[in-house]
């Protein structure tokens, strides 16, 4: 039986006349639920902004404590992480099960790797007096209403913390497409879970591509 | 008990009448239009059943009908929006000269202090014939404050103050009721407005009390030690009180906010929100020390100050005082001299630290 | 009514392909994930009303005399959650656009069934988390959960609340998401999108304010639970936050949210009027039309809930002029469906009376809604019964109404069975006349200032809550009796037959029940929705296509 056939007989849905029609459904849906996630994340910037707008000064004070370097070095992370996930799908197409296989490992090691970055700046944080309702107190230089920076925490923790949730689902979901991969569910002719996974990290990379200026780099000057 | 059946309450304010009428206009097109379709379904419905109309006639449309009945509805409801905002309008804009009222909303009664210095607890008492301007602040979570017979309502915040106003036009106790949920006893949080006679709420405001409102706050500015930086000269380490209220205030970034209740309220607790133009941002903050009732006469005496009803003292004697020889002892000269260094303009003395 | 010729009915169908309780919970028939919901909601519906009922008890009587006034506060505050959250939302999506969307489209199911059976796991997981918090003493802030009373000064269960709806939100973004891809990517061939029934367009429209603005909702109700386990200040003013922005938040989701409610129920009134009438709707494209208009449209008045609130005077006429324009397009539908049955050829089932109900009850709903937007009159109304009797009348004598008229058409489709129409046509009138004497005199009420949320109230508003809760007493007679009636036909009621009232639409060419893949073959469709003339042998020549 021609691989187009074990195709269909494995993956096709009952209720999709054809391949093709099950794989846009799949695309449409992802990029439908995509833009749901922009809603929701979409509300945290909102209230962001409307504070950033108010309380500057505190936000300034905020973003200096943030620590670049880690902050860059988890954007390089991710950035090169949406590289090798694309590569995992341009080899999925190409029915190459090792190089995808390998493309899904190094995914999901930079997608770790980022968030263990994070929890070594999240234990920064809680030794500074910096988690908001926990052990909270703000003593730098510059004219802020301390109360206002707190609020710019509650967000940085909100915000980064909702973004580190998605990651982990992701996470999750790579673990999956490794297990699924192993098994051979992959073809050229049927793939479409990985081009869909694809999407998603790519989303939550590009969450994080707007959070690291908007929380780390406010006003930011080069300490020496 | 049908001639106790209420239709709408007592009309004891000059915004009742404007909003009955527009209310009634809008009964009136309610039931027109609920009689139409009503009228145009039970018609259609009786003379198109089945026994009397067996083959029904597919009709597709008529964009002519469509356009009818999409512009008619909107030519009325833009009528409507217009007339609406004429009264909102009328209802947000108090008259200048309003004489003020301020109301502290907590779980769960209303505390009014007037400016004569009388306070109240859930009664509060005004005069017929006057505007009178409400000023209020909550000191928890959110009320609402609602008199049916006046046709207001405005909900009272806590971290800021919200305004409303009335002219009660006939004497009587109306009801007082909070409109937004606030916690157990809520439908609890009752009050009485009570509309006098002017004379008699002149009498009424007068009888024994303790001192206006602003002299209150002149004692609080003393008793926190506002009057060591904000003096009745340019000497101060902060800016002279004297005539700023109401009028525009430079800020060190460049915008201009005009110095309202608002304005002088954030200042006492939030004082490095906004920088007076050519001061720095050195004033402590009061937050958590000074009650609202406190803040409150702080405002008023801050508005005395601006229209001139009460002084900024100058320090008689102290070394060091700065480039600014000090003024006469004389409080009333000094207060016409300081008029003309009100922080709007730029102090050429004090370079401005941008931050 | 005629009946269709009796053919033999296949002997399996959806409701016997299987049998056990494992095949009901691990189902992705959309069929029996419909069944699933519609159980569920039902028993949502009387917990709500349950709740509804002890309130009306309390309002007997001026004095707050039969429950604690903290009691009487979570009484109102779990009857919205419950009724909004566990029942309206998803109501007639959930069931009836689970049920029929594939078959109307002539596909063998939605485009992603297991997500489906997903999302009514995380409804009854949200479900349980609000249940959870009912039983452990309660919430009490309202379903709105303003700050910062909800975040710093409640003492009843709002994380575990605000966690339940947070949950049932993702229940209906995922149907949402599901009902918009199937609609877009799954139409049997020959179905343009001018060929759609009516109750797709609804449930399309639907479904885009569910996936655009219920994430909203949901990320505000995070901060809110999050706010008052670590104190962060977010919208609690001592702490430098700001409660109109929850405010803000929270509206710019739960003024679409009343769309989600009501659009649906607007699609089923388009089906019920063309079938009763025997002809297809009046101004179908301005009816389609007028569903995304007001999906759009929705998106943008969020604000006439805050005109007292704290909002500048210019803000609160930009969202007063906006409100008015939603308003047209619902009047545009009514008009609409008003004219279908001119020259129709009218009968007066079950589900064609709830359609004349909905007709009547959401035009005065929709009209006081116009009362509400102006700015001037709502200063008076607003936080009054008046809100409360035009919500009521939207929500109860709109959706829920049109929820029983959906219930009564398609019950033969979905069990095989008819029901009695003598004792439905009789609770139809119960509801009617119920609902009416409950919540008319609401307006009164919130007119002479009668504030909402009141657990006693001064003496002279007492006539007229007798009157409202005489009438709920109906109003619940006339609920109850389809619980016992439905119940009944399930055993005893006659075979409907395939297609029972003659019906245009795809769903009506199976079987009833239909057959767990819906179609044999997938339909090709050649003809314009609503051939009632074709269907009835009626087609004349020149057909009167007016405008």
């Amino acid at each position: 039986m021609p691989d187009s056939e074990i195709a269909v007989q494995h993956n096709l849905k009952h209720h999709f006349a054809d391949l093709e029609q099950q794989r846009e459904t799949s695309t449409f849906g992802m990029w439908l639920f995509l833009v749901t996630e922009i809603m929701f994340f979409g509300g945290m910037f909102a209230t962001y902004l409307i504070y950033r707008l108010s309380y500057y000064n505190a936000w300034v004070a905020g973003s200096q404590t943030m620590e670049i370097q880690l902050g860059a070095i988890n954007t390089a992370v991710l950035i090169c992480s949406s590289l090798t996930m694309v590569l995992a799908v341009h080899f999925a197409k190409l029915g190459n099960r090792k190089l995808t296989t390998l493309c899904l490992i190094l995914t999901l090691v930079l997608g770790l790797s980022f968030l263990g970055i994070k929890g070594v700046e999240y234990h920064g944080h809680w030794v500074h007096h910096e988690v908001p309702g926990l052990n909270f107190h703000f003593e730098h230089e510059g004219n802020y209403d301390p109360r206002q920076v707190m609020i710019f925490f509650s967000l940085y923790f909100a915000m980064t913390g909702m973004h580190a949730v998605h990651m982990i689902i992701g996470a999750g979901l790579l673990t999956w497409l490794l297990i699924a991969n192993g098994r051979g569910r992959f073809t050229p002719e049927y793939n479409t879970p990985v081009e869909m996974v694809g999407l998603y990290w790519h989303f939550v990379d590009l969450v994080w591509i707007y959070l690291f200026p908007l929380l780390y780099l406010i006003s930011h000057h080069h300490n020496g | 008990m049908w001639s106790n059946l209420p239709l709408f309450p007592a009309r004891a304010s000059t915004m009742a009448g404007h909003v009955d009428a527009l209310y009634f206009a809008l009964v009136a097109m309610a039931a027109f239009f609920t009689f139409l379709v009503s009228a145009l379904i039970l018609f259609f419905a009786i003379r198109y059943r089945k026994e009397r109309n067996p083959v029904a006639t597919q009709i597709h449309g008529s964009t002519a009908l469509e356009l009818l009945w999409t512009g008619i509805p909107l030519g009325i409801v833009m009528i409507i929006f217009v007339w609406s905002s004429v009264i909102f309008f009328m209802q947000t804009r108090p008259p200048k000269g309003a004489m003020e009222v301020y109301t502290v909303g907590k779980q769960w009664m209303w505390k009014f202090q007037h400016t004569e210095g009388q306070r109240e607890i859930n009664e509060l008492h005004v005069p017929a014939g006057r505007d009178v301007r409400m000023i209020m602040t909550s000191q928890d979570v959110i009320h609402s404050f609602y008199v049916p017979a006046f046709r207001i309502k405005a909900d009272v915040l806590p971290g800021r103050y919200t305004s409303t106003w009335f002219h009660a036009t006939t004497p009587g106790r109306y009801h007082l009721f909070c409109a937004e949920y606030c916690g157990t006893q809520h439908s609890g949080m009752l009050g009485e407005v009570i509309v006098m006679e002017p004379a008699d709420y002149d009498r009424w405001a007068s009888g024994g009390v303790d001192g206006s409102l602003a002299s209150a706050g002149e004692k609080t500015f003393q008793q926190y030690g506002c009057s060591m930086c904000h003096r009745g000269d340019a000497a101060g380490r902060g800016p002279n009180l004297m005539g700023v209220f109401g009028r525009p205030v430079l800020l060190d970034d460049g915008r201009t906010v005009t110095a309202d209740e608002s304005y002088v309220r954030e200042s006492i607790l939030n004082p490095g929100a906004k920088i007076a133009s050519g001061f720095k941002n050195i004033m402590p903050t009061f937050e958590g020390q000074l009650s609202e009732e406190e803040v409150i006469g702080l405002v008023a005496y801050v508005k005395a100050l601006g229209n001139g009803t009460a002084n900024l003292p100058i320090p008689v004697s102290e070394p060091n005082s700065g480039t600014y020889p000090l003024a006469p002892k004389a409080e009333g000269s000094a207060a016409k001299s300081d008029k003309a260094t009100t922080p709007a303009k730029t102090e050429p003395a004090k370079p401005a630290a941008k931050q | 009514m005629e009946t269709a010729i009796q053919t033999t009915e296949p002997k399996k169908n959806y409701l016997n392909a299987e049998y056990g309780v494992m095949s009901w919970l691990l189902t992705t028939d959309h069929k029996r994930i419909a069944l699933l919901y519609l159980g569920s909601i039902t028993a949502f519906f009387f917990l709500g009303g349950f709740f509804a009922m002890l309130i009306r008890l309390e309002l007997l009587t001026p004095a707050g005399d039969l429950v604690l006034s903290d009691t009487y506060n979570k009484l109102f505050t779990m009857h919205g959650v419950v009724m909004i959250f566990l029942f309206l939302i998803p109501s007639v999506p959930a069931v009836f656009g689970n049920f029929l969307v594939p078959m109307m489209i002539g596909a063998k199911d939605l485009a992603f069934p297991k997500l489906n059976l997903a999302s009514w796991y995380i409804f009854i997981i949200g479900a349980g988390f609000i249940l959870y918090a009912i039983v452990t003493g309660g919430l009490d802030t309202g379903w709105t959960f303003y700050t910062p009373y909800s975040t710093t000064y409640s003492n009843s269960n709002v994380v575990a609340a605000a966690l339940g709806v947070f949950i049932t939100g993702f229940s209906s973004i995922f149907t949402g998401l599901n009902i918009m891809v199937t609609v877009h990517r799954m139409r049997a061939p020959g179905l343009t999108w001018r060929r759609l029934p009516l109750f797709i367009w609804a449930h399309y429209a639907t479904s885009v304010i569910m996936v655009l603005g219920t994430p909203v909702l949901a990320i505000t109700i995070v901060l809110v639970a999050l706010e008052r386990l670590f104190h962060f200040g977010i919208f609690d003013a001592r702490l430098g936050g700001d409660p109109l922005l929850f405010q803000h938040l929270f509206w710019f989701y739960s003024h679409p949210a009343v769309y989600i409610m009501i659009l649906p129920t607007m699609g089923v009134m388009s089906e019920v009027i063309a079938c009763f009438s025997r002809k297809r709707p009046f101004g179908y494209d301005f009816i389609a039309m007028s569903s995304v208009a007001i999906a759009v449209l929705g998106f943008l008045v969020w604000a006439h809930h805050m005109y007292v609130a704290g909002i500048s005077t210019y803000a609160a006429m930009i969202f007063s002029l906006l409100t008015f324009f939603v308003a047209i397009p619902s009047a545009v539908k009514v008009f609409n469906w008003t004219a279908t049955l001119y020259k129709g050829s009218i009968t007066f089932e079950t589900p064609m009376l709830y359609a004349f109900a909905f007709i009547g009850l959401f035009t005065i709903g929709g009209l006081t809604g116009v009362f509400l937007g102006a700015v001037g009159i709502d200063l008076h109304v607003t936080d009054t019964y008046f809100v409360v009797a035009h919500f009521h009348y939207v929500m109860v004598g709109g959706a829920v109404t049109g929820f029983m008229c959906a219930l009564h058409f398609w019950w033969p489709k979905m069990t095989g069975k008819m029901y009695p129409e003598a004792f439905a046509k009789l609770s139809a009138v119960l509801v009617f006349v119920g609902f009416n004497l409950t919540f008319f005199p609401q307006f009164l009420l919130g007119y002479m200032g009668m504030p909402r949320r009141y657990h006693a109230y001064p003496p002279e508003f007492q006539v007229l809550n007798v009157l409202s809760t005489a009438g709920a007493s109906i109003l619940a007679v006339g609920f109850l009796m389809p619980m016992i009636y439905f119940a009944w036909s399930l055993r005893y009621g006659k075979d409907a037959g395939p297609n029972p009232y003659n019906a245009a639409g795809l769903e009506w060419q199976t079987s009833s029940p239909p057959t767990t893949f819906n179609f044999e073959e997938t339909p090709v469709v050649t003809s314009e929705a609503y051939n009632y003339d074709e269907i009835d042998g009626t087609t004349q020549k020149g057909v009167e296509v007016a405008g």
